[in-house]
């Protein structure tokens, strides 16, 4: 087990350098200037005096004065102090404080979207599994739905529960007349604001995961021991819950592994939604070319995903037993 | 002869299979729609073209116009060329990057397996879009073509990590041995009694990459960092979110790019099924 940690911990870690130099390093190696292009957006280089009085006064307060490797131990060193810059679209509150009052939101919409699709998913597929009727259904459905663009998917929804029918509000995560408080009144508002996003994620979730838990279960019915146990005369439901529990595990494997494509999928649909999450943020960010408002929300995405990455490691030891024995069950 | 008789066995097998037939055709559907399809409109894509703005499907404007009176069709058959285009070099990109660690992962083991293997790993776990949006962000021209590469340098562990894991099965075969206690280069043997033995897998693994590329471009797209110069379906969506075609209910405008996305990617996974079919005869139907 430890050798398992270990070996997952080493990965992370070195994951999270690598994300930590990719954000240091684009900005100043990427063709173009940011400063440069900030000082332009904003159109201040009206003499050339001011221009490049601000320039140097940006490039000193950024720290690009200095040699590169200083620059790179300084950006660790105030990383680590929980320093990410400060935004210049919602100038001046700083990075950090923006990002956190967006995060709220996303674990709020991702986690049960998550989780509920995996279930869901799981239970759906490995029923369709070699079940002429179920699988007649559910398998094209989980094609359609896995192949949807999550925005695609987000856009129809809208426009058809929020627009057409006029049932669920499209736009923020509560209604605009109302400021936070803990009334029944702004829970509703809350949970009308999410169902959609939250089903649009859930629903393309639940097609990728019901696919693969059938695709899987079709293997394990294939697989030797389960024609042992049906030489054996073993009850049709037994020889299934042997392969359901065989197949639990590359599922959970597979969740963290289509963690990216997941929040991916969050980003756009907040997008669609204007759901003040890191996703929405991302947006206003780059339209407004707020490059440490970006810089901290990729941060900050890197980071989520390797923490859930560490969550399903310790999930696959409770369930696996041989991972906890040291027969290491999965390879890395 | 003896080869001519497989080949035949491969196709009556395939052609038989509805799911990999019927997914080809759709395929080939928008394929040339994609190519034909500009020949046949008069208009340019982003030319103001209807005064009254956005209006339904007619004779004159097939899918209808956008929120600036451009025709929607133009715009649609356009970005399916791009659509196509991302897939195609996003995807095989994704492909021989995977294919090239992935054999070499697989068939030489020990440390070279487990450096490459830490690497394929690390890029697995950083969400790929993540990475994709903050070097789009700071790109201020983008084409088409830096989209590709950007997708296939990111998306290939996928396809690294299946690979290696079946090269590892297959050179500890008898056939590999003799190939190479007769001293065939690794390089030929990877080439000449490995890498046709996975066929199967390998052209599934580019249908996946085809389609995973088309789905991230979209999602790019849609984020405000797609090609700056040209139009592709992913954008078409972006503006008419932005413009308010939600609310101004001009569903030609934002339904037809997504679709077309769904059914193409959907037609790949379902080929990629039919396919399996064909090459593992325990899948088929009984």
């Amino acid at each position: 087990m430890r050798r398992y940690f270990g070996r997952k911990l080493l990965i992370y870690g070195l994951t999270f350098i690598l994300a930590v130099s990719i954000d240091w390093m684009i900005p100043r190696f990427m063709p173009g200037n940011p400063i440069r292009n900030m000082l332009t957006r904003v159109s201040v280089g009206t003499t050339a005096g001011a221009s490049q009085a601000l320039y140097d006064y940006y490039s000193h307060l950024f720290g690009l004065d200095l040699p590169l490797w200083q620059q790179y131990l300084n950006f660790w060193n105030s990383l680590i102090h929980g320093n990410l810059g400060i935004s210049s679209y919602l100038f001046p509150t700083p990075v950090k404080q923006v990002l956190l009052s967006a995060v709220p939101f996303d674990i709020f919409l991702l986690i049960p979207s998550i989780l509920l699709s995996w279930l869901a998913g799981n239970y759906f597929g490995a029923f369709a599994a070699r079940s002429k009727w179920l699988d007649n259904t559910v398998s094209p459905i989980g094609y359609i739905l896995t192949a949807t663009p999550y925005m695609w998917l987000g856009i129809l929804l809208a426009w058809f529960f929020g627009i057409v029918l006029g049932v669920f509000p499209i736009a923020g995560a509560y209604s605009f007349s109302m400021l936070p408080n803990l009334s029944w009144h702004f829970i509703g508002s809350v949970l009308l604001h999410w169902f959609l996003p939250f089903a649009s994620l859930f629903l393309v979730g639940f097609g990728g995961q019901a696919i693969g838990m059938r695709n899987l279960i079709i293997y394990e019915l294939e697989a030797d021991y389960s024609h042992y146990l049906e030489a054996l005369g073993a009850p049709r439901g037994l020889i299934r819950k042997y392969a359901f529990r065989n197949a639990v595990l590359p599922q959970i494997t597979g969740l963290a592994l289509s963690l990216g494509v997941i929040v991916a999928g969050a980003l756009v649909t907040e997008v669609v939604f204007s759901y003040p999450g890191i996703g929405y943020l991302l947006l206003a960010a780059i339209q407004n070319q707020d490059y440490f408002l970006i810089q901290g929300c990729f941060l900050f995405i890197i980071f989520g995903v390797l923490f859930a990455n560490f969550a399903i490691d310790i999930a696959y030891v409770i369930i696996d037993p041989r991972t906890r024995r040291g027969m290491t069950g999965e390879s890395a | 002869m003896n080869d001519q008789k497989k080949k035949n066995e491969f196709l009556f097998f395939s052609l038989r299979n509805k799911k990999l037939v019927a997914g080809l055709i759709i395929i080939i559907f928008f394929l040339v729609l994609g190519f034909v399809g500009p020949i046949f409109s008069p208009y340019k894509p982003f030319a103001y073209l209807n005064p009254l703005g956005a209006q339904p499907p007619s004779l004159k404007y097939w899918f209808g116009t956008t929120f600036f009176g451009q025709d929607v069709f133009t715009q649609f058959v356009l970005g399916l060329r791009a659509t196509f285009l991302v897939g195609a070099i996003g995807g095989g990109i994704g492909t021989l990057l995977g294919m090239f660690i992935g054999f070499t992962a697989g068939y030489r083991g020990g440390m070279v397996d487990e450096i490459l293997n830490i690497i394929t790993n690390i890029i697995l776990v950083i969400p790929t879009l993540a990475v994709l949006l903050i070097i789009a962000a700071y790109l201020q021209v983008r084409s088409v073509f830096t989209e590709c590469l950007f997708i296939g340098f990111t998306a290939w562990p996928w396809a690294a990590r299946a690979i290696r894991a079946q090269t590892f099965t297959l050179r500890t075969r008898e056939f590999v041995d003799l190939a190479r206690m007769s001293g065939m280069k690794p390089l030929k043997i990877i080439f000449k009694e490995i890498a046709p033995n996975m066929m199967s897998y390998l052209v599934m693994t580019f249908i996946l990459q085809f389609g995973g590329a088309i789905l991230i471009a979209a999602t790019l797209d849609f984020i405000g960092l797609g090609p700056t110069n040209a139009i592709s379906l992913g954008l078409m969506m972006q503006i008419s979110v932005l413009w308010g075609a939600l609310q101004l209910g001009s569903w030609w405008w934002f339904i037809p790019p997504g679709l077309a996305i769904t059914i193409i990617v959907g037609s790949l996974y379902i080929m990629n099924v039919g396919l399996d079919e064909v090459f593992n005869p325990k899948l088929r139907e009984m």
